[in-house]
């Protein structure tokens, strides 16, 4: 058994069996070389652990974490959760817990990112600034690696580990700016000097900006543009807990997208980051989220499932009772279109790196206000032209890949950095015919 | 608890480091959700360890444990200095520290009534009659309400030594009603969006008073539903205190901070639209505009005795009747831009690197009041309770949308109107600033969740307001 477990079981011995109790710990290490101006300057690092614990007394429910695994510090830590728990009125939509289920056996986890040295993360940092030294860097190389256990009171039992290694870096005329991005299950997964050549080249191209006006037009987004829109599809629509407050866009079984759409969140994908199982211990599902264009699935946790009169797919997350479940291993289905394609289908639109600063206007129809950064260049005639000034956009992420309007799928999915963070979202770039830019640089 | 941060000094300074400095922190918070009568979480939280910090070089190395013996405290400093010494293989010109007055000493955050010595029963009961009074009004379907509380306790030591021990007490809380059509959710929030938090007890909830404004509220969600869609336009705007606070924090805030004008936090955050060699002859906005950020304000949320590197919290001069004049610095980003520290920065929990953070970031007041500005607007909207923000990357181009707004013709105002949103460019916008309210109507704002940095950190920021009105604001806008 090892430490983690070890921790899980004294917590349940110290509820006892007065309550109905889950507890997942987390332990690890994560480091995070950071540069700016082509050199480092903060470079940290962390280790330790953290026990989550939600028990129901009666059906009355409480939780707590702490990160003080001391005997006396984890005994006044249950006892405080428990009194918490008493004095609460009873939870009518409490689930229960998870009976001891199969976890599928899979690993996402790379012993060189939990192990990796701060001479490795530099390494790698070197390497992107020296993509192109006569431009200035900035970025962070991280490196994680952590174990989880999971116990409760119903005699559940499950453990994990999961690891990752991103890279996210721009570089910088005076003028303009151009990203790289990369993230994997380990370090050999970065090329950390390919994507500085690629965020150079960009900030390169897009030096000498010229303002365009606001208005309609086509676009071709890359994969940190789309790995946006489909994390706040995720966290705003196909959250069943959004669904059931009436606050979702989600209308199950209607083709509310373009055909050629088709969302899965898929943590058993071979090319997947996280643990195989949730907050809940539930093992979480491949869900079809959009099929060719057809809404198929809301994620669920145990709470969401027992109002919606269904089963937990699995998505529950530390502070999903308030938040609602979210999908969070997403896999937009891969295209055939190469970029330089789809950008030569244009007569007149626009490629976009990353969006940037994106806010929800309306979460029932998803308007969401954003800029571009890092990369915004204007498209005639089948080719890039020129760098525009960055734009700020107002447009509904739904109607943008509704029916008809995804014009191009690329062949270049990989995880992109979104809104959210990285390594949520493994997205390829998109041609959309429409989207609305509401403001130029002059506002 | 000091012993375990000046171990984790020795182990530093031991590793190579020419100057080391750490904290241990313990933080204990408590958080009430209901929702329609019904709790959905009650949860606390209790986090405790050492940080420390390195410096070699052009780089500071960091290193956190949660293991509070002095033998872990003392591997974490020789671990931040290890760190600190790979920076070298990308290095930079030396960082160096403005010097600043070595402090000996304990600070409290002034408060009156424990938030973790009141009862959960009676927490519970104050949200839940809350949401019971919205869920009478017609139309809502959901009624939030949230209770935080945070205490934290610091032990700073430095090599230069600094010996310093801190006692933080915040509160906060608020409730939202919305309604939902078939195509579009309104909400309404009290006292502003994701609640009113500032330092002190339980009596800040109490000073607020929910069950007063709980109706009110719900009703204008309700009502916004088949209110008109706000027209876009040009016209003056009239921001409420709270959104002039957002307005402050989202557009000056992060503006003035020297490590995004000095390109330190390029890679995430962004940079800034300021110039240094443009501070003191900038012009930032009109005249009317004066703006501080002074940690020493009673009440705050952004106030505390000594920031993270022992610097005492201090007021200092931002903008002065309309031309920029100061920035939020730290020890480094001082030394590099030859300013005085201003003693602003703040790491979130133990395990995060300290960083520059705004205090309490606000507008002094004018000499009018919102329904003087009111009274003396001929075509214009009045705004209020931020709904979504969003600006760019060097803190010039912004939109934002407000839950509520009224019209306001010749003097008087007239009907309210739904999604009204707002965009413009900083120095123009603000330029546009011709009439603020008087101290009568001065509140300390507080923004509970401001993130920056990578590993990302939740920042408590405060933002003294009061409403004001802008003139020639492009309003109305919509996807």
């Amino acid at each position: 058994m090892s430490a983690e477990q070890n921790v899980t079981e004294q917590v349940l011995e110290l509820v006892g069996s007065d309550a109905q109790a889950e507890v997942t710990v987390n332990a690890g290490t994560s480091a995070l070389t950071r540069f700016a101006n082509s050199f480092i300057h903060q470079n940290v690092g962390e280790e330790g652990a953290t026990v989550s614990l939600r028990l129901a007394v009666d059906g009355r429910v409480a939780s707590g974490t702490t990160t003080n695994l001391d005997v006396d510090a984890l005994d006044r830590f249950v006892a405080d959760t428990i009194e918490a728990a008493r004095v609460q009125p009873v939870d009518p939509d409490w689930p229960g817990l998870v009976a001891p289920t199969a976890i599928p056996d899979l690993e996402h986890f790379d012993p060189a990112a939990a192990d990796a040295s701060p001479e490795l993360r530099a390494e790698q940092v070197k390497a992107f600034v020296d993509a192109d030294p006569d431009l200035s860097a900035a970025g962070y190389f991280e490196t994680v690696g952590m174990k989880v256990a999971f116990a409760n009171s119903a005699g559940h039992r499950t453990a994990g580990r999961f690891s990752r290694a991103v890279l996210d870096g721009i570089q910088q005329t005076p003028t303009s700016s151009g990203s790289g991005h990369a993230a994997g299950v380990g370090p050999a997964a970065i090329d950390a000097a390919t994507a500085g050549a690629l965020a150079a080249q960009r900030a390169r191209d897009g030096a000498g900006t010229f303002d365009t006006k606001p208005g309609e037009y086509e676009v071709v987004l890359a994969p940190e543009c789309v790995a946006t829109v489909a994390a706040f599809l995720s966290v705003y629509g196909f959250n069943a807990k959004a669904a059931l407050e009436g606050q979702s866009f989600v209308r199950v079984g209607e083709a509310q997208f373009d055909s050629s759409i088709t969302l899965v969140d898929d943590v058993i994908d071979q090319r997947a980051l996280g643990i195989a199982f949730d907050s809940e211990g539930t093992p979480k599902q491949r869900l079809k989220l959009i099929d060719g264009g057809v809404t198929s699935s809301l994620a669920h946790d145990r709470r969401t499932a027992r109002k919606a009169g269904t089963v937990s797919t699995g998505h529950a997350t530390a502070g999903s009772d308030v938040w609602g479940p979210i999908a969070h291993t997403l896999f937009l289905e891969e295209g055939s279109d190469p970029v330089d394609e789809m950008i030569a289908g244009i007569e007149r639109g626009i490629y976009v790196a990353t969006f940037n600063y994106c806010r929800v206007l309306d979460p029932k129809s998803l308007v969401v206000t954003g800029l571009t950064r890092n990369g915004t260049f204007m498209i005639e005639n089948g080719r890039i032209t020129g760098a525009v000034s960055n734009l700020r956009f107002t447009q509904s992420f739904v109607a943008a890949l509704g029916p008809g309007k995804v014009l191009g799928i690329g062949n270049d999915a990989r995880f992109g950095d979104s809104e959210f963070g990285p390594g949520m979202a493994h997205v390829p770039s998109l041609r959309l015919g429409a989207w609305n830019f509401t403001g130029g640089a002059d506002g | 608890m000091f012993e375990y941060a000046a171990a984790a000094v020795d182990g530093a300074l031991s590793a190579g480091a020419t100057y080391a400095d750490a904290r241990v922190v313990v933080t204990r918070t408590e958080s009430i959700d209901v929702l329609n009568q019904a709790v959905e979480s009650v949860d606390h939280t209790e986090s405790a360890g050492v940080g420390v910090r390195a410096l070699i070089g052009s780089s500071w190395g960091f290193y956190a444990t949660g293991e509070m013996t002095e033998t872990a405290a003392r591997d974490a400093g020789a671990m931040a200095s290890a760190i600190a010494q790979a920076s070298a293989l990308v290095p930079g010109a030396p960082l160096e520290l403005a010097d600043v007055a070595i402090s000996q000493t304990t600070w409290e955050t002034p408060h009156v009534e424990d938030p973790f010595q009141v009862s959960l029963s009676e927490k519970v009961d104050l949200l839940i009659g809350v949401t019971t009074t919205m869920q009478g009004v017609p139309g809502i379907a959901l009624a939030r309400a949230s209770l935080g509380f945070f205490d934290t306790s610091k032990w700073f030591v430095s090599s230069q030594g600094h010996r310093i021990h801190q006692h933080l007490v915040e509160s906060g809380g608020g409730f939202d009603a919305t309604a939902v059509g078939e195509f579009e959710t309104q909400r309404r929030s009290y006292p502003q969006s994701f609640g009113q938090y500032e330092t002190g007890g339980y009596e800040v909830i109490r000073r607020w008073d929910f069950p007063a404004n709980a109706q009110r509220i719900a009703e204008e969600a309700a009502a916004l539903l088949s209110a008109p869609e706000m027209e876009e336009g040009e016209k003056s705007l009239i921001l409420e205190g709270s959104q002039m606070a957002l307005q402050i924090h989202e557009s000056v805030g992060h503006a003035i901070e020297l490590d995004r004008i000095l390109g330190w936090e390029a890679g995430l955050a962004g940079t800034s639209h300021l110039e240094l060699e443009k501070l003191n002859t900038h012009r930032y906005g009109s005249e009317v505009m004066n703006i501080t950020a002074d940690a020493t304000l009673p009440g705050s949320l952004g106030s505390f005795g000594f920031d993270d590197e022992g610097t005492p919290a201090q007021a200092v001069d931002i903008v002065r009747d309309g031309r920029w004049v100061g920035v939020l610095s730290g020890r480094d980003s001082a030394a590099r831009a030859g300013v005085s520290p201003g003693g602003m920065v703040r790491g979130d929990g133990f395990n995060r690197l300290p960083m520059v953070r705004m205090t309490n970031v606000g507008l002094l007041p004018g000499d009018s009041s919102l329904d003087e500005i009111i009274a003396e607007t001929g075509d214009g909207v009045y705004m209020a309770t931020n709904r979504s923000w969003s600006i760019d990357d060097r803190r010039l181009n912004f939109q934002f949308g407000c839950e509520i707004g009224w019209e306001v013709k010749n003097g008087k105002l007239g009907r309210m109107v739904r999604n009204p949103t707002y965009t413009g460019i900083t120095p123009q916008f603000w330029g546009g600033l011709d009439m603020l309210a008087g101290v009568d109507e001065m509140v300390y704002w507080g923004t509970p969740n401001c993130g920056k940095g990578q590993p990302i950190q939740i920042g408590h920021t405060g933002h003294p307001a009061t409403p004001g009105r802008f003139a020639n604001v492009r309003v109305g806008v919509r996807g």
